[in-house]
């Protein structure tokens, strides 16, 4: 879809132009028109994986685009560099923070300037600061040392250092991820104010209610497209989660979808599980949550959610705080995951390269590794390398992959190493499957065959925990559908209870004060 | 010089790649000869010749050689210690006091049970050798495995307090009724046979085996695999269901009693006695020879000879031409100065 030409009082600051850039297996903008226009908050929204980043980081500098131009008043701008992009006057504060901890304000910002004096003169940046966050709202001492600065703070320095670098364009990466409600206002507010003074800011961000607070203009993005750009007048929450998550279906076979029988015993029983995050985790409360042989349960969710502790809870990467956890109806509470490995248990992780490869090792070895005590022979001294690779062809022809077993895992593409890992995870008939973001990276008929796979091991009676943004897949699949929203559980349907709309609100925390109440 | 190389790579061997690392090396310790030649000029010295003497004073006799493999046998032990460990991202810098705890361990063996036959007295000093070894290694290895603090820092640590341990017994308990520093010389059955007629000990041969068995295991085994799978990434073997901790313990302790070893041989086989201070770095220098050789066998091998005939060769220049020994130092320093900033003149173009 190509964007629709909206009406503007001014011309464009900034236009991107048919932009596209893919990485190896994924294509991350596909053609994207893009406007900035001064004096307007302009939100990307879009789920993670749509491009959002991807796309302003080509406009920072920071990538390069494969093709398709940029235009800064209507003339072309070359931005090879995030160094070109500042002196074009655009500043971008990234999803982690770049501030030093060790420095104090004044000192993060001096050092961010682009005509710093060989004597930095502390006291007349300080000054400088001090009238700006004045103007804005900003309020930051600036001798503080950063150390102290709570994340809020530290972000309205990130905001500072742009403004008193001269950016006239601030680029936002997911401002509010990180902060608590309260902080969110007093951002949005801080963005009004630069609005009045004529600056022109993006805020990536997949939160609609945030959208539709303080947007003036919307562009949302889908797999790499824009699905539609708008006014703020024109949105509305319905529309924007149609565009969000769209709704065209394709011809997979889904199966039966079986009618499972209530007195069976759960794969897998999670009883008011906490956990206790560190660091960017998520903390889980209150999980409850069964999974019966022979059905798919869906967790949907925007990542950051909880879905990933999910996964690693049941895996044992991360301890249950509070709770128990069943597995064929014995608890495994504190079980080592090497227990639960050995009970049949696959684990498809989101991310195949840093959770569930070795890169430097073969991919057969790397087929191996989950399995070492099935394949040892002699007690351990050798390994049945013979056995592995029969298995893994057995299961690589039943699902269609084909790729190499003999070169390093590291040289496969992503979505190789993404049919690697489902093939090592569904070659010995697990009886519980946890698969995160099971299509990521993978073209339409790999999607096809790794989809047709899971259910062919449902059908088979195995259990399976499917975790994705992505609502097609999850309305395809999920025999039953759980909503995951700040780490808890705020929805739970069979596929045909429920729409689209409803769930993508609950994903996006629009309507969860509806969810929690009821 | 490059036309020869070239034809070389251009050639279909099998074992090209090695031919490349052979020369590379050999290319780096020639550097490195060339940039301590000039320490020699400015010292008045005549380089050509200290540099004929070393050779032929370590590799041109029988003697000199198997001196150069008395002092390579037990930096290939200690370097071990390290390539072990290292292999599931383990920093063992504490070879040193896991050393001195062997010794500490075997010396008690050796003058408790002085009076026991070779056959039985050996194999027993070997084990609490190693055990001694491995559990001042058990230390950093649990803390790291729990989480509670890096390896790296507890390991180099212990070092200090070691040869602390060591000291005490010796100078308190053991010392002998003429000195205070070392103990009695150990019976005949606790000292490690030697070899050929030369000083050259059983030692050696314990050595080669586990260098041998490192690379088979590394190789072959559902332990390799395993450990190389946490070398590769240690959150994905978690994940896949590799026991970790177990490992980190585990090898670490393994480790522990290989240093044990090395210190075991060096009072048994060595010196027939336990001195206070009786290391003098050989911990580190295993720990040098391992990173330089990359953790590989043949690689420990290789460094430890040449770092050998360099350590033998500077004892030498110090009593023939009157240099200090700290001049050796200065080309143990540029060995692996060079090393570590790899040259890679020769291996740069293949991939252009």
């Amino acid at each position: 879809m190509l964007t629709p030409p909206l009406s503007s009082k001014t011309p464009p600051m900034i236009s991107m132009r048919e932009i596209s850039k893919s990485f190896p297996g994924v294509v991350a903008n596909d053609h994207i028109d893009f406007d900035i226009f001064r004096s307007e908050i302009h939100v990307l929204l879009g789920e993670n994986g749509a491009g959002k980043s991807t796309l302003m980081k080509i406009l920072y500098g920071f990538y390069r685009a494969d093709s398709g131009r940029i235009l800064l008043d209507g003339k072309p701008a070359a931005i090879q560099s995030p160094n070109d992009a500042r002196a074009l006057q655009i500043g971008m504060v990234f999803q982690d923070f770049t501030l030093i901890p060790a420095f104090s304000v004044a000192e993060n910002i001096a050092l961010f300037l682009p005509d710093l004096d060989t004597v930095v003169d502390l006291e007349a940046v300080s000054l400088w600061i001090e009238e700006m966050s004045a103007r804005y709202g900003l309020r930051v001492n600036p001798d503080a040392m950063v150390y102290e600065l709570s994340i809020g703070e530290q972000q309205k320095v990130e905001i500072l250092k742009l403004i008193l670098s001269n950016s006239r364009l601030l680029i936002l990466d997911e401002p509010t991820r990180v902060l608590a409600p309260h902080e969110v206002d007093a951002l949005f507010q801080i963005l009004y104010s630069m609005r009045q003074d004529g600056y022109a800011i993006i805020l990536i961000t997949h939160k609609i209610k945030e959208v539709l607070e303080c947007a003036d203009r919307i562009t949302v993005l889908r797999n790499g497209c824009v699905a539609g750009s708008l006014l703020r007048s024109n949105a509305s929450e319905d529309k924007l989660v149609e565009m969000m998550f769209g709704r065209k279906l394709s011809g997979l076979k889904t199966g039966k979808k079986v009618i499972r029988e209530e007195t069976a015993l759960p794969v897998l029983e999670l009883q008011n599980v906490h956990t206790h995050g560190e660091g960017a985790e998520t903390n889980l409360e209150e999980i409850d949550l069964k999974v019966y042989p022979g059905e798919i349960v869906g967790i949907a969710g925007v990542s950051g959610n909880g879905q990933r502790e999910l996964g690693d809870v049941v895996l044992g990467m991360i301890e249950c705080v509070k709770g128990t956890k069943h597995l064929f109806g014995k608890d495994v509470t504190n079980s080592s995951i090497q227990k639960l490995r050995r009970s049949l248990v696959g684990f498809i992780p989101e991310n195949p390269l840093t959770m569930a490869a070795a890169p430097f090792m073969t991919v057969l070895e790397n087929m191996a590794v989950t399995k070492t005590w099935h394949y040892a022979l002699q007690g351990g001294l050798t390994m049945d390398w013979k056995a592995i690779k029969a298995d893994v062809e057995n299961t690589m022809e039943r699902l269609g992959f084909s790729f190499s077993l003999n070169i390093p895992a590291r040289s496969l593409s992503g979505g190789n190493l993404q049919r690697m890992i489902i093939v090592r995870e569904l070659t010995h008939d697990p009886r519980l499957i946890i698969a995160s973001y099971l299509t990521r990276g993978l073209d339409v008929q790999s999607t096809l065959a790794a989809r047709q796979a899971l259910i062919q091991a449902r059908d088979d009676g195995a259990g399976v925990l499917l975790i994705s943004e992505d609502l097609e897949e999850l309305f395809m699949l999920s025999d039953r559908l759980i909503v995951l929203y700040g780490g808890r559980i705020v929805g739970s349907f069979t596929p045909d209870e429920t729409n689209y709309y409803e769930v993508g609100h609950l994903m996006t925390g629009s309507e969860v004060q509806y969810a929690s109440n009821s | 010089m490059r036309q020869i190389l070239n034809a070389l790579k251009r050639s279909d061997w099998v074992g090209q790649k090695y031919v490349n690392a052979v020369l590379r090396y050999v290319f780096m310790m020639l550097f490195a000869f060339l940039l301590f030649g000039i320490i020699l000029l400015i010292s008045g010295k005549d380089p050509i010749q200290s540099y004929k003497d070393i050779f032929s004073s370590t590799l041109g006799s029988a003697y000199g050689l198997s001196e150069v493999i008395v002092t390579m046998t037990p930096l290939l032990v200690t370097a071990l210690a390290v390539a072990l460990p290292s292999r599931i991202i383990l920093i063992n810098i504490g070879v040193e006091g896991q050393l001195y705890m062997g010794a500490c361990f075997a010396t008690w063996g050796a003058l408790a049970f002085g009076h026991l036959p070779a056959w039985i007295l050996l194999p027993m000093m070997i084990l609490l050798g190693m055990a001694g070894g491995s559990l001042w290694a058990f230390i950093p290895g649990y803390l790291r495995a729990m989480g509670i603090v890096n390896e790296t820092i507890t390991t180099l640590l212990l070092n200090s307090v070691a040869p602390m341990i060591v000291s005490f017994f010796v100078f308190g308990f053991w010392h002998s009724p003429m000195d205070t520093n070392k103990t009695a010389i150990f019976s005949p059955s606790a000292r490690l046979p030697t070899l050929f007629n030369t000083r050259i000990d059983l030692s050696l041969v314990f050595a080669l085996v586990l260098l041998t068995l490192f690379w088979l295991v590394m190789k072959y085994t559902r332990w390799g695999l395993e450990m190389r799978a946490i070398g590769g990434n240690p959150q994905a073997a978690r994940r896949n269901g590799i026991p970790v901790k177990l490992y980190l313990i585990s090898i670490m302790c393994i480790g522990g009693a290989i240093a044990g070893l090395a210190g075991m041989a060096q009072v048994s086989g060595f010196y027939g006695v336990l001195l206070a201070n009786f290391s003098r770095g050989i911990g580190f220098m295993g720990f040098l020879i391992s990173w330089l050789a990359g953790g590989s066998p043949l690689g420990i091998l290789l460094t430890s000879f040449v770092i050998s005939i360099i350590i033998r060769g500077g004892n030498l220049l110090q009593l023939t031409i009157d240099l200090p020994y700290a001049v050796i130092n200065v080309l143990l320093a540029f060995t692996l100065f060079v090393v570590l900033a790899r040259p890679n003149f020769l291996t740069q173009r293949k991939e252009a």
